[in-house]
């Protein structure tokens, strides 16, 4: 396995031997910055595409195909115009508020993202909280959201707004409970050290019965705590037409477009870092010749293909279920996932206690 | 139709139509037309049928006895006529409709406002001595949305006088839900009164889509009114077009041949399938099953294709012509529908696998919108909505038209009134559409497809009312004939305007996503509403 | 730089689009006081961006917007061309398709919400109604085409029209958009406001009636 630490190392070395070490910290910050926010656009792009192109093949339909080959480049089209667009405030808006409700949002899935482990010494937040900065970061884009609602002047952007604070505030404990469940099994709350723990397969394996059932709840409240699939009541479009961000045009739309399918990469991620062993490949013990093979593929594109498929499996959930109502989403949670996750995390204690995981 | 008419003095109606609901047991008012039979004559009385009035169309649900009954009132400046809305629930709306077209007060009425036009509208266009477009151009500051409306009352002296009412108070939070609104299946507005999630209340607006085709149609020829019909209800084009073809047919005495018959019912359900498919690809959508709906209209394209082939046209068919119908069935068609059976049959397993056994789906859509089987009679709530109430209303069984006589298939009926009772029995008459197309299409009879008609035509003096089932309820048209080359008077029983009356009966204390799934359900086309 | 576009779509030949006469006016008319090199490059980029992403408004008041639906759905699918994001929000919409009759009593609404789309916005009236009235012409409260009271781009004939000619005229609609300056000066139809519109609104009809499909 190729540790990108040593291409970092060296960078840094690089940087000490031209400046002082304040200015190459700085310089350093200031390039993974810039190196995030253009993965973060990557991304959303290849999310978008990939929606219209899944989302068609479930509807017996093409998807894009003008735009450069199998309409490769129409999410750029897309971007080209929102950029173009006019941005306005509409009358009675709380400007400030108004204004800074898109950002608030991107800030929450851009501190969020930079703790994705991609690849072997590719971390770039690290620390041995890290799982819990990672939740406590996510739920910022709550407050996004219902400033969004808050400050439109708009009385469907502040039901829709009321609704997702109610869901993503309620769903957050069953995704935060999925995930300590697996901390507990991991026995660290460091990013990088669960996924180097699970080089003897992944969490999920090693974890049996209880890890699969904390998948399943980490999946539904994920899908739910990104507003989409069953779950996007906020914008429910036959209800509320475009729930919280109705008055936003142009490119405020548009941030609010791109954190919603970063998110929901994000919650696919953390489900691949925690429960899929992160950029670890698949490793079956006993066999070496096999592990060697899979040692060879290199970190981030397992990291990338394992956070894809599960991007792929709440899509597929999405294009498949209808809409819930606010009582029934409030029901299931706090009526069945969280009493059954907290069950759930009991047995994990006691299995982990016992020694009886693999 | 041969049915037994009464007049009726303004005086008297009320009495007479209490014990007519009572005795009688009238209970459902099919229709109510609002007339106007001239200005009076000098020694004119009201025998005569002159001035303002309304004509009512009754029937009885547990004896199937039906009776017609007129009224009128001389009085052009303030005509009024006693509201029987508190007899039949479903002549709130009607009556408004009549007020907001002739000007005729209904005292008593809880909410006498106008239906369709603006407030601000001079006139009311459907009296024969107006002239709408004068002193109405187009307005295009907005609409001023008013929150008192006004009841009548009679003074002993006979004047009238006018309180408001409130609709909505000052501390409710109300919200506007439409006309432009992806899950009002078109410009229909609703103010709905909310606490928290739930709905306290709804008022509904109508005539964003009123296009005046009743008005139209009196100076239309017999030929050209046809052409309106389609655009009523879009999706029951080839229903309400051979209903009207039947009502004239039925003026003038012609009998149409066996093979136009059978052709029409074919057509029909064709046509309904294609109705019932699109109401359930638009209720998934509108519950954010996305997918299914590009499923219902996967299958629809192929039920178009045949309508295409034969009529030339997807939507608006223009297929059927007083006598007959427009051109001969196409060679493929029989092979086509066919081909389609089968088809159908495997997809409809499809729509249950995706939507229908879908765990949300049925939560969601069982128990909410409960709709009693008294409330469905007493609004006159027709079609799927009044069978999944209970109330065995479809006119092809009451009252058979075309070939309806010599098929045999079953009228689907639920009793829980719920919406997920309203979607099944779309769902389950698909297949009982697809066992009468079943039926005929082996056996077609040979004939003429048109008889001969005048080149003008004129109908008799009289009046007519016929009803037809279309997809979504009874479709009835009330036709009234001077011996001119168009109608004095043709008035449409809309479908959708009843369905439009329950809304906010069953929508009390229910969720703005129930709103969705009842508005879906009960599968309303506002085009047909506002006509 | 000597703008020479000449507006394609793929994998139909330019010839066999009708009125084409209207769109080479347009260009002439961009030539005229020539454009920075740079400018004219970023021009094009934009104009290809935005022709490929107009996003339609969910508006639609009668029987045309059946047939929108089925131009949505799995036989004609819009999403090949990228317009299958039909937003609910006249805010983020970009084209607005007036499907149906526009009755006097939604005309005050439908102007409302083309005020409330953001710049750059696009209309298209769709069915006869739309375009002239069409059967309901002689109505006392119907709008005698919706060209009263909007500029309209593309006029989409039919009753209703069939979804080949919905994307007929999407297309027509593509075309017109890749002949728009962003940079220094607009040549696009001036777009009235609410306040100016019954000042101006003969004016808009002339002009809106540019391209007849």
């Amino acid at each position: 396995m190729f540790d990108f630490s040593i291409v970092t190392n060296w960078i840094h070395e690089w940087l000490l031997s031209l400046m002082p070490e304040g200015w190459a910290i700085f310089v350093e910050c200031v390039a993974v910055g810039i190196g995030i926010i253009l993965l973060y656009a990557l991304l959303a792009i290849i999310l978008i595409y990939m929606e219209r192109k899944v989302c068609a093949a479930f509807q017996c339909r093409l998807g894009p195909t003008r735009v450069g080959p199998w309409g490769s480049i129409q999410v750029i089209c897309d971007v080209l115009k929102m950029l173009t667009k006019e941005i306005f405030t509409p009358k009675g808006v709380d400007k400030k508020l108004y204004n800074l409700a898109p950002y608030m949002i991107l800030l929450a899935s851009f501190l969020t993202f930079a703790c994705l482990p991609i690849s072997k010494g590719l971390e770039v937040l690290d620390f041995n909280v890290g799982i819990f900065f990672l939740l406590a970061a996510s739920s910022i884009g709550v407050v996004g959201i219902l400033l969004a609602g808050w400050s439109s002047n708009n009385k469907f952007s502040i039901i829709g707004a009321m609704r997702s604070g109610a869901q993503i505030i309620s769903y957050e404990l069953s995704a935060g409970m999925a995930i300590l469940t697996m901390v507990v099994l991991a026995g660290t709350m460091q990013i990088s050290d669960m996924v180097s723990g699970q080089s003897n397969g992944w969490l999920i394996f090693t974890g049996h019965i209880p890890a699969l059932i904390a998948f399943v709840i980490y999946l539904i409240a994920g899908n739910a705590e990104c507003n989409r699939g069953p779950f996007d009541l906020p914008e429910a479009e036959s209800e509320l037409t475009a729930g919280y961000h109705t008055e936003y045009s142009g490119m405020g739309f548009g941030f609010f477009y791109l954190a919603e399918y970063l998110n929901l990469f994000i919650v696919a991620a953390i489900a691949a870092t925690v429960f899929l062993g992160g950029w670890m490949p698949l490793h079956i013990p006993g066999l070496d010749g096999f592990n060697t093979v899979m040692d060879y593929i290199p970190g981030f594109v397992w990291y990338f293909g394992k956070a894809f498929f599960v991007v792929f499996l709440m899509m597929w959930m999405r294009w498949s279920f209808p809409r819930l109502r606010i009582d029934q989403i409030l029901a299931l949670e706090w009526k069945y996932l969280v009493p059954i996750s907290m069950v759930n995390l009991l047995l994990m204690a006691i299995i982990v206690t016992l020694g009886w995981h693999f | 139709m041969n049915q037994e008419t009464l007049y009726i003095a303004p005086e008297e109606l009320l009495v007479k139509m209490k014990q007519l609901k009572e005795v009688e047991k009238m209970d459902y008012l099919r229709s109510l037309t609002g007339m106007d039979w001239g200005t009076p004559e000098e020694n004119d009385t009201q025998e005569t049928m002159r001035g303002l009035g309304v004509v009512y169309h009754l029937e009885s649900t547990s004896t199937g006895k039906r009776i017609c009954v007129k009224t009128s009132t001389l009085d052009r400046e303030h005509p009024h006529l006693p509201s029987v809305c508190h007899l039949w629930k479903g002549a709130e709306l009607p009556e408004r409709e009549v007020y907001d077209f002739f000007g005729i007060i209904f005292t008593d009425h809880p909410d006498m406002r106008r239906l369709f036009l603006r407030e601000d509208w001079v006139g009311f266009p459907l009296r024969k001595d107006n002239n709408p477009e004068k002193e109405n151009p187009l307005r295009m500051t907005n609409e001023e949305t008013i929150d008192t409306t006004h009841i009548y009352k009679v003074k002993e002296d006979g004047s009238l006088s006018c309180t408001d009412r409130k609709l909505f108070e000052n501390e409710e939070y109300v919200i506007n839900i439409g006309p432009q609104h992806p899950a009002t299946h078109g410009v229909l507005r609703f103010r709905a009164s909310l606490v928290g999630e739930e709905i306290n209340k709804i008022d509904v607006h109508c005539g964003y889509i009123h296009r005046g085709i009743e008005k139209m149609n009196e100076s239309l020829t017999y030929p050209q009114t046809l052409a309106l019909t389609d655009r009523l209800d879009y999706l029951s084009a080839m229903q309400s077009r051979p209903e009207l073809c039947m009502c004239i047919e039925q003026a003038l005495g012609v009998e149409v041949s066996d093979r136009v018959k059978v052709i029409r019912t074919i057509m029909d359900e064709l046509q309904r399938i294609d109705s019932h498919i699109l109401f359930f690809a638009c209720l998934c959508q509108d519950m954010g099953a996305t997918t299914a709906f590009l499923y219902g209209f996967r299958d629809r394209e192929k039920i178009l294709d045949i309508l295409e082939e034969t009529c030339g046209g997807r939507l608006i068919i223009n297929y059927n012509t007083i006598g007959g119908v427009q051109a001969d069935l196409h060679p493929n068609f029989v092979k086509r529908v066919k081909e389609l059976i089968p088809y159908l049959r495997k997809n409809i397993q499809e729509y249950h696998d995706i939507f229908t056994g879908n765990v949300i789906a049925q939560t969601r859509l069982k128990g909410t919108g409960v709709l009693s089987r008294e409330d469905a009679i007493a609004f006159g709530a027709t079609g799927g909505t009044g069978r999944a109430s209970g109330w065995a209303c479809d006119v092809r069984k009451r009252l058979p038209y075309a070939a309806y006589d010599r098929v045999d298939f079953k009228e689907i009926v639920y009793t829980e009134g719920d919406c997920f009772a309203r979607y099944m029995v779309r769902l389950d008459e698909i297949e009982q559409s697809l066992r009468i197309i079943e039926q005929l299409i082996d056996n077609i009879p040979e004939g003429s497809i048109q008889e001969k008609m005048k080149p003008i035509i004129r109908l008799p003096e009289g009046s007519w009312y016929t009803a037809v089932e279309s997809s979504r309820g009874e479709f009835g048209v009330y036709l009234e004939s001077r011996g001119d080359k168009s109608p004095y008077r043709l008035h449409y029983r809309s479908t959708g305007l009843p369905l439009v009356a329950v809304v906010d009966h069953l929508t009390r204390g229910a969720k703005i996503a129930d709103l969705i799934a009842i508005g879906g359900t009960l599968d309303y086309i506002v085009p047909d509403i506002d006509r | 730089m000597e703008v020479t576009k000449k507006p394609t779509i793929k994998s139909i030949p330019y010839e066999e689009f009708k009125d084409n006469e209207t769109l080479e006016q347009l260009v002439k008319q961009l030539n005229e006081g020539g454009t920075n090199v740079v400018v004219g490059v970023l021009d094009d980029l934009i104009d290809w961006g935005r022709s490929n992403s107009l996003w339609p408004l969910t508006f639609a008041t009668s029987c045309c917007g059946i047939e929108f639906m089925a131009v949505c759905a799995a036989r004609y699918d819009i999403a090949r061309f990228g317009f299958e994001v039909t937003r609910n929000s006249p805010r983020q919409a970009d084209v607005i398709l007036v499907s149906g009759t526009i009755t006097h009593k939604m005309a005050p609404v439908l102007r409302r919400l083309y005020d409330q789309m953001a710049d750059p916005k696009y209309v298209i009236a769709v069915g006869g109604c739309a375009v002239s009235g069409g059967p309901f012409r002689k109505s006392y409260h119907v709008v005698q085409g919706v060209d009263e009271i909007l500029p309209v781009d593309v006029y989409i004939p039919g009753c209703p029209p069939r979804p080949e000619a919905f994307l007929y005229g999407m297309m027509q609609l593509q075309r017109k958009v890749k002949v728009e300056k962003f940079f220094g000066g607009v040549n696009k139809t001036k777009k009235a406001t609410s306040d100016e519109q019954q000042a101006t609104s003969d004016h808009a009809v002339k002009e809106g009636k540019e391209e007849q499909v």
